[in-house]
């Protein structure tokens, strides 16, 4: 007999069960949800919506399954080398050592070696696993904050953040404001502004969290700001958590600047630089569950190591990657066809968005543009507000049925801007969402233009 | 958004003097001189022999408070040089080792290093002390083998199931790759890398939860069915216990938790949540049964100490005792839980692992037959780690009977999520019924098998153990080999039987059992031709020894 589920009257449930911080009620959530009602498909539904809220890298699928297919053993459990099929079974099946397989941590090593163009060098001892870069992002805050602590970070940033950051930690986001003046760059004004901002609202700012490429500009950082931000946590005494999940879509210039690359000719500054990986967007594979935290601070890795017990990869899933990511010659080409394919789509995507007449903030990274439509909310006298921003993405929603990522959930300090994201479809997926925009822009055009004939 | 428009969390109860991190004071910018000149007074001779003496005594004093309130946090220094030598072994990766060494010295910043915060100190404080991860360690650096290191530590404290591995490896090595190799045909379309590489739930594939769900009913003798709707999927039993403890209590709330239990608890529940567990002893000449007297007795205590209870904790087949929770007693806890308006969580890891005459009964069966409760309140722990020897695989679920809960948990089952080529094995394997069927039966004799050769050899050497009917584990009475008959006594033992007879075994102490002398002894890592050693090992503690009782 299933159980019948009663509504709980009681017991009451915790604080994080009821908080609303998993941040599930925003419009960034929402168009998900409206994607999952009427998902686009070019044969049974072509009037659907097409998801471009989702930073997923499908460009590449090709390359991986071409792996495995050449490669059965990384799959199976290699029964076919004499010997090693009983021990290495136990080994897989049982590990669960919260240090993780040696050969997976090497193999991650020099794929983010690869990444950077061997221009920093990574420790396998100082990678911790967790389940994808969430449970990294998350486990940093654990460690480096107290409840009620903040980190602060730049915007616009991902929306994610709110919910992963905050929700059991109990830690709070500072915004480090960031405008289009100069192309959002974080200044020092900004960060200090930041600063004084928790400290008056009684909060211990416990470190800067930066995204680097940025998601949801898709821009690297110059050099010189790293620079200036590793300088202000060392002014004020705090950590610097670099998430750099998209270093490995760096498709045109400038080149990455890690700020691994700076934490090695900067011995002052590495008891507190952590930077968090994983292979959910560059390698296209979020279902693998699989990220990183890598310290260079020793008691961070031993507790994050130990903090890891709560979201370990399993031992499968290691040895697959340990497998194709140790291949250098299939890496190496991964990284390389990966880079020009994302190139590829981004500049289609930003030509397409052009004759459209919409323009976008210049990237060179990730698997998105930002999408400048301050020009639709001005005419209403006076200037743009959230709100109007809002009742554009709901007409880009259900009429154009777009679903694209409005920059007021990601903390935008200006209305108008939207993250669209080109590599989680087929090129074809991404015209039709291209010929929806010029004819939207087309209509809208002809509807605002004064009319002067008379 | 506007300055000053901070995204901040809702409020968390205050928990000054929980987490032990002192609040800098304000620097002072005048480098002290006010201690200086009063100092130069003294030395000159103007403050008279008293006031002389006194002053500086005085003064320094003060000195050394200021220093100490002033003294930059502990930086990673010694604590973290065993687990920095390790990194040390890569010459690429020396540049960073050396220059962190240096740096932890606290030379560089005049203020120190940045802190970590309460939780990220206070897990490396409770480790070092506990002696379950003690023996561990242990065990980890000096592992026995029969032929390359005789004399080696046998491990008797980890509970993994070395017996069928055997079996689940066979299965493996003819499903497994081609399971996961992209293949051709729509009928493999879920298993390319599409369908295994991009996003889905974070909660599980409900594939899985529809598998996992038959097999928990298959388990449980048939006698209740699962609904998969309810099950929330995750990185193995310990998140999964972590993620419902986060919903069912805030910090500084309780559990009742009747011992002796998993010390695993100790670390798993309180670290992160800030949960308190407070024990709730059985007794051996009860057969360690729980009783809700006791645990009467221990919510009036917490209550007035302030400290709300939020639940009750069990493990069902007991860890580390090995017995089954009668059905009476369940009824019981379901009984004190509704009247207390409490969370009741049923730890079922072994419910899959039992062996001998007793039937195993789940809190399931007896929630379904009590129509008018309130449900709400019952939640399982599952893994495959146990029952079905996949520790590596990271699958643990919760079950509960509480929407609210079923919500919350899997959303929160992002942070511990399970990758999805190891969630479409498991269910390729849970599937295949025919494998599942032998897999359960043979395993289940080999427990029987293991178990009794490990008590009939422990009897040998005059050591007693209690009855189990399920798990991995002996309940063994060495009380009667402990000199003074307390927890130090018992510590001795254990330190004895580590370092003498080189094994690593776990204390009661770890479990929080009041009676000093009994050790948990894990037997399925252990093959037949082990136990001779094991036995001789165990008579360099008993042989020669008086008995003290």
């Amino acid at each position: 007999m299933v159980g019948k589920l009663l509504p709980a009257a009681s017991p009451a449930l915790s604080h994080v069960a009821t908080s609303g911080a998993h941040g599930e009620d925003s419009p960034y959530f929402a168009g998900w949800r409206a994607y999952d009602d009427d998902p686009y498909d070019a044969v049974s539904n072509p009037s659907g919506v097409i998801q471009m809220g989702l930073a997923e890298n499908q460009v590449s699928f090709d390359l991986l399954e071409g792996f495995l297919r050449e490669h059965p053993e990384a799959a199976g459990w290699g029964g076919a080398a004499a010997g090693s099929g009983v021990a290495s079974f136990r080994d897989n099946a049982l590990f669960q050592d919260y240090h993780g397989l040696k050969t997976f941590r090497k193999a991650m090593a020099s794929f983010m070696e690869k990444i950077r163009g061997g221009k920093a060098r990574f420790d396998p001892d100082r990678i911790v696993l967790t389940a994808g870069a969430t449970a990294a992002n998350e486990l940093l805050t654990f460690i480096l904050a107290n409840p009620g602590d903040a980190l602060l970070i730049p915007t616009p940033y991902y929306p994610g953040f709110d919910r992963d950051l905050r929700w059991r930690t109990g830690v709070n986001i500072v915004p480090v404001h960031c405008h289009s003046a100069n192309g959002f760059q974080v200044t020092v004004a900004a960060l200090e502004d930041a600063y004084e901002e928790a400290a008056a609202a009684g909060m211990r700012a416990a470190g800067v969290l930066l995204t680097n490429p940025s998601n949801p500009l898709g821009t690297t950082m110059k050099r010189s700001v790293l620079e200036d931000v590793l300088d202000f946590v060392v002014r004020k005494n705090i950590h610097l958590i670099s998430d750099e999940i998209y270093s490995g879509s760096v498709f045109a210039a400038p080149d990455l600047v890690s700020v691994a690359e700076l934490v090695e000719s900067r011995p002052d500054v590495a008891d507190r630089v952590h930077i968090v990986y994983s292979l959910s967007k560059d390698l296209g594979l979020p279902g693998f569950r699989v990220g990183v935290v890598y310290s260079y601070n020793d008691a961070v890795v031993t507790t994050a190591r130990r903090m890891s017990s709560f979201t370990l990869v399993s031992s499968q899933t290691q040895k697959t990657l340990a497998a194709m990511l140790s291949d250098d010659a299939f890496a190496e080409e991964y990284i390389r066809t990966n880079r020009e394919r994302l190139r590829m789509r981004h500049d289609h995507m930003v030509a397409g968005l052009a004759r459209a007449g919409v323009p976008c903030l210049q990237g060179n990274a990730g698997l998105f543009v930002w999408m400048d439509m301050r020009r639709l909310l001005l005419g209403g006298g006076g200037e743009a507000t959230v709100a109007d921003e809002l009742r554009l993405w709901d007409l880009m929603l259900h009429e154009v049925k777009l679903n694209i990522s409005p920059g007021s959930s990601c903390h935008c300090s200006e209305p108008g801007w939207f993250r669209v994201c080109f590599a989680n479809m087929s090129l074809d997926t991404l015209d039709v969402a291209l010929a929806r925009m010029g004819r939207f822009m087309d209509r809208w055009n002809k509807a605002t233009t004064p009319q002067k004939e008379h | 958004m506007k300055k000053g428009d901070i995204t901040r969390r809702p409020s968390s109860p205050s928990r000054s003097g929980r987490d032990g991190s002192k609040e800098r004071p304000q620097r002072r910018p005048d480098g002290g001189m006010r201690i200086v000149v009063p100092l130069q007074g003294v030395v000159q001779g103007r403050g008279g022999l008293v006031l002389g003496s006194l002053i500086p005594c005085a003064l320094f004093y003060f000195l050394q408070l200021y220093i100490k309130r002033n003294r930059p946090p502990p930086t990673p220094g010694s604590p973290s040089s065993a687990a920095a030598s390790s990194s040390a072994s890569t010459p690429a990766g020396a540049i960073s080792t050396t220059i962190q060494r240096t740096l932890s010295r606290g030379v560089l910043s005049p203020r120190g290093l940045p802190a970590l915060s309460a939780r990220g100190a206070v897990a490396r404080a409770g480790d070092d002390d506990s002696l379950y991860y003690a023996g561990l360690r242990r065990c980890a650096d000096d592992p026995y083998h029969p032929s390359s290191n005789p004399s080696g530590v046998i491990q008797l404290g980890l509970a993994e199931n070395h017996l069928s591995l055997d079996l689940v490896r066979r299965w493996m090595e003819e499903h497994a790759g081609p399971a996961l190799t992209p293949g051709g045909d729509d009928e493999a379309r879920e298993l390319t890398i599409r369908g295994l590489a991009t996003y889905q739930p974070y909660h599980g594939i409900l594939a899985l939860k529809m598998a996992l769900a038959e097999f928990m009913r298959k388990i449980m003798q048939e006698s209740v069915s699962f609904d998969p709707s309810q099950m929330v999927i995750t990185s193995g039993a310990t998140s999964a216990m972590e993620i419902l403890s986060f919903c069912v209590a805030d910090p500084g709330n309780a559990f009742l938790v009747p011992s002796p239990y998993y010390p695993g608890w100790d670390r798993d529940i309180k670290w992160r949540t800030g949960i308190e567990l407070i024990p709730v002893p059985c007794r051996s000449t009860d057969n360690f049964n729980i009783s809700i007297t006791a645990l009467e007795i221990a919510y009036n205590q917490a209550k007035k100490r302030g400290v709300r209870v939020r639940g009750v904790l069990i493990s069902n087949p007991s860890n580390p005792t090995g017995s089954f929770v009668p059905k009476q007693t369940l009824r019981d806890l379901l009984q004190f839980a509704t009247e207390k308006n409490i969370h009741l969580i049923s730890d079922e890891v072994f419910a899959g692992s039992t062996f001998g005459s007793d039937e195993f009964v789940s809190v399931a069966e007896v929630v379904d037959e009590l129509e008018d409760l309130d449900r709400g309140r019952v939640h399982i722990i599952y893994g495959v780690s146990k029952d079905l020897s996949l520790a590596g695989f990271r699958v643990g679920v919760i079950y509960s009977y509480n929407e609210s809960i079923v919500a919350a948990a899997a959303k929160i089952a992002r942070f511990s999520s399970v990758s999805t080529p190891t969630q479409h094995l498991l269910v390729a394997m849970l599937s295949d019924q025919k494998f599942i069927s032998s897999y359960l039966k043979i395993n289940r004799e080999r427990l029987q098998k293991a178990y009794r050769l490990l008590v009939d050899a422990l009897k040998q050497v005059g050591i007693e153990c209690f009855k189990s009917s399920g798990g991995f584990y002996c309940w063994a009475d060495m009380s009667k080999f402990i000199r003074s008959y307390s927890e130090k006594g018992e510590r001795k033992l254990w330190d004895r039987l580590l370092e003498e007879a080189k094994l690593n075994v776990t204390p009661g102490s770890s479990c929080h059992c009041i009676e000093p002398g009994w050790f948990r002894c894990c037997f399925t890592t252990l093959s037949e031709q082990d136990i001779p050693v094991v036995v001789e090992r165990l008579r360099r503690i008993t042989d020669g020894h008086k008995s003290n009782r």
